[in-house]
């Protein structure tokens, strides 16, 4: 820390860091697991194993996960797409990906049901086959879905942006298959910003409440997101239940979130330390010959 | 970035200005879909207090879910008076400490100055023939309704049809409880409030039935046109009632115990009670509700204290987390 610096300062930024993230953060967290401390642990556990709650933090854990998941998958290539082909309205699209950032969340969720109910404008085609999507689990994934699409498309942008394709050429040029250009050149180099687009996203979703509450169809045990028990607790002016619901659910976030900065911070430092993209490619043209 | 920081400026000031106004004010903290009621009531009071006083009153309003709102009073919103439309709201006030216990009485028929009922909208024609609770519950009908956990319109529901069920010859708890299992299959969904049944059974097409306010139904023609549905009143429904309270707390604080006082009794008057019965609910003055015979049809209702010994304790049995409606689904 001692290395002299273009620009000081290190002090006061640091000091300013960390009252920022105390007031913003810290704070209301520490008031709510103090709150929570009102209850002992055993209590906690009660109210976090209830039948209903735990089919709520099964519905909520894995819609968060498939919606991330759908968004890993689709909005890489979204991001592919707006990164490297120039094409009419790039822009108008580029514009467009941000949009669920600033939509209220209740009116996606309200316009996202009215488009899924079995009279809607996807609804009327879907349900014939046999697909329900609003009222049902699949409901929610698809409003989280929805909500999260930026996070996995903005975090990846510049980072696409920054692979000069020139490295595709010359990986081609040394003998690698598309194949294996994609997945030892170009998904090594994205892989970790893929994993923080994923994790905000499923960050985001775990949260998520506006949008799930208009399609979900909020049936006991089938349909119902934790978000949704909270303020159910909070309807019966039980304000503990509803922070020991909130702590648990932070808890496992964070575990999740810690789990999945770690994989990040593996692929990266692999990626870095032992496979510079030279050798990456020398790798790619051995495995072809 | 000098005009960053005046824009910044502009709008945190913008954001206060709010609350520096020097006059007297009343605040009205209500409940969502009071809007229409208190936005005509205002002026009407404003100008009574005017002539009978001289004091010019500047009254604000603040909507939202009736529990939320409560819940803000609670944790310092300096609200003069509370107009709730469920009454175990205002109790909890009272447990806190900043509504009189006795506030029920403070104000005439138990403190709610007009009502409403829980009735039936069905599609045009009525083609499932739905008549009655019991026809909701029938296999193959489909009934939407909003969370009855969580809202107060889907709470209203199930009393009235646990009501219904108990009043049936034979009818005792266990029973009751056993019907609404039925009728609760019927549900395909729990709407997330009352304006969100509305739109899924109107504007989504889904569901035979919805239940909700019968002062929701005069909405809904406004909104989706007459000629769409009929209104069916079943043979017994619950008088939703809407009750009202001082603040007392805020009302010694700032000074405005009088002022709060006569807004909330002009309810009551002719005026008030006329203002109710336009925005379709019922008013107390009997005259009133007779000139408006054509939006309340006679309806034999049962009131919660009558059946379920108060709000406090129906809520308690049947919607407090392992309650009546958890164990419809919960381990039985």
């Amino acid at each position: 820390m001692k290395t002299n610096r273009v620009l000081p300062g290190f002090g006061l930024a640091l000091g300013y860091t960390l009252v920022y993230l105390s007031l913003l953060i810290l704070l209301p967290l520490g008031g709510m697991i103090l709150k929570a401390s009102d209850l002992g642990w055993s209590q906690i556990i009660d109210i976090a194993l209830g039948e209903r709650s735990l089919a709520a933090f099964r519905v909520t854990f894995t819609a968060s996960l498939l919606a991330a998941t759908v968004n890993g998958f689709f909005g890489l290539i979204v991001a592919w797409i707006l990164v490297r082909y120039p094409f009419p309205g790039k822009r108008f699209v580029d514009a467009l990906v941000d949009l669920p950032f600033a939509l209220p969340t209740a009116v996606a969720g309200i316009t996202l049901a009215t488009i899924y109910a079995g009279n809607g404008w996807l609804g009327r085609f879907i349900e014939p086959l046999g697909f329900k999507v609003a009222y049902t689990p699949v409901g929610i994934v698809v409003a989280l879905t929805f909500v999260t699409l930026p996070f996995v498309v903005r975090t990846l942008q510049p980072v696409i942006e920054d692979i000069e394709p020139e490295v595709e050429e010359a990986a081609a040029t040394l003998g690698a298959s598309r194949w294996q250009t994609f997945s030892r050149i170009v998904f090594p180099a994205i892989f970790p910003a893929l994993l923080t687009g994923f994790a905000l996203a499923f960050a985001r979703a775990i949260g998520e409440f506006g949008s799930v509450i208009f399609i979900a169809g909020n049936i006991p045990l089938v349909s119902e997101i934790v978000p949704l028990l909270i303020i159910s607790k909070l309807e019966q002016y039980d304000v503990l239940g509803a922070t020991a619901l909130a702590v648990v659910m932070l808890a496992i976030s964070f575990v999740m979130l810690l789990g999945i900065n770690g994989l990040q911070w593996w692929a990266a430092n692999r990626h870095r330390n032992n496979e510079p993209l030279e050798v990456a490619a020398g790798k790619a043209k051995g495995g072809a010959a | 970035m000098k005009m960053l920081v005046r824009g910044l400026a502009a709008s945190l000031f913008a954001l206060s200005a709010g609350a520096a106004l020097a006059q007297t004010t009343l605040l009205n903290a209500s409940y969502d879909v009071a809007r229409d009621v208190y936005k005509d009531y205002n002026p009407m009071f404003q100008k009574h207090w005017k002539a009978t006083t001289g004091e010019t009153l500047e009254l604000k309003q603040s909507h939202g879910g009736s529990s939320k709102q409560v819940r803000a009073v609670a944790d310092g919103l300096e609200a003069d008076v509370v107009t709730m439309n469920q009454a175990n709201d205002i109790e909890f006030l009272a447990e806190k400490g900043l509504v009189a216990k006795d506030w029920a009485k403070k104000f005439p028929n138990n403190a709610s100055p007009y009502t409403s009922a829980m009735v039936f909208i069905v599609r045009k024609g009525n083609p499932k023939g739905i008549k009655d609770w019991s026809d909701l519950a029938a296999p193959g009908t489909q009934v939407i309704l909003p969370h009855p956990k969580n809202t107060g319109n889907g709470r209203n529901t199930y009393l009235s049809a646990w009501a219904w069920a108990l009043k049936q010859p034979g009818g005792n708890d266990a029973k009751a409880q056993e019907f609404l299992g039925r009728l609760l299959k019927n549900a395909p969904l729990f709407a997330a409030g009352g304006r969100d049944a509305t739109t899924t059974f109107m504007q989504r097409k889904m569901g035979d039935a919805l239940v909700t306010f019968e002062s929701e139904a005069e909405m809904i023609a406004k909104e989706f046109g007459k000629g769409e549905f009929e209104v069916v009143y079943p043979s017994l429904t619950m008088q939703t009632e809407f009750p009202v309270a001082v603040v007392e707390k805020v009302v010694d604080k700032k000074g405005t115990r009088k002022q709060a006082t006569a807004y909330l009794e002009y309810l009551w008057s002719k005026e008030g009670q006329e203002n109710a019965a336009q925005n379709y609910l019922r008013p107390r003055d009997p005259e009133l509700l007779k000139k408006y015979a054509h939006f309340f049809p006679p309806v034999k209702t049962f009131t919660v204290d009558e059946v379920f010994g108060g709000a406090n304790k129906a809520f308690a049995t049947h919607f407090k987390d392992g309650g009546s409606f958890d164990q419809v689904y919960v381990a039985k």
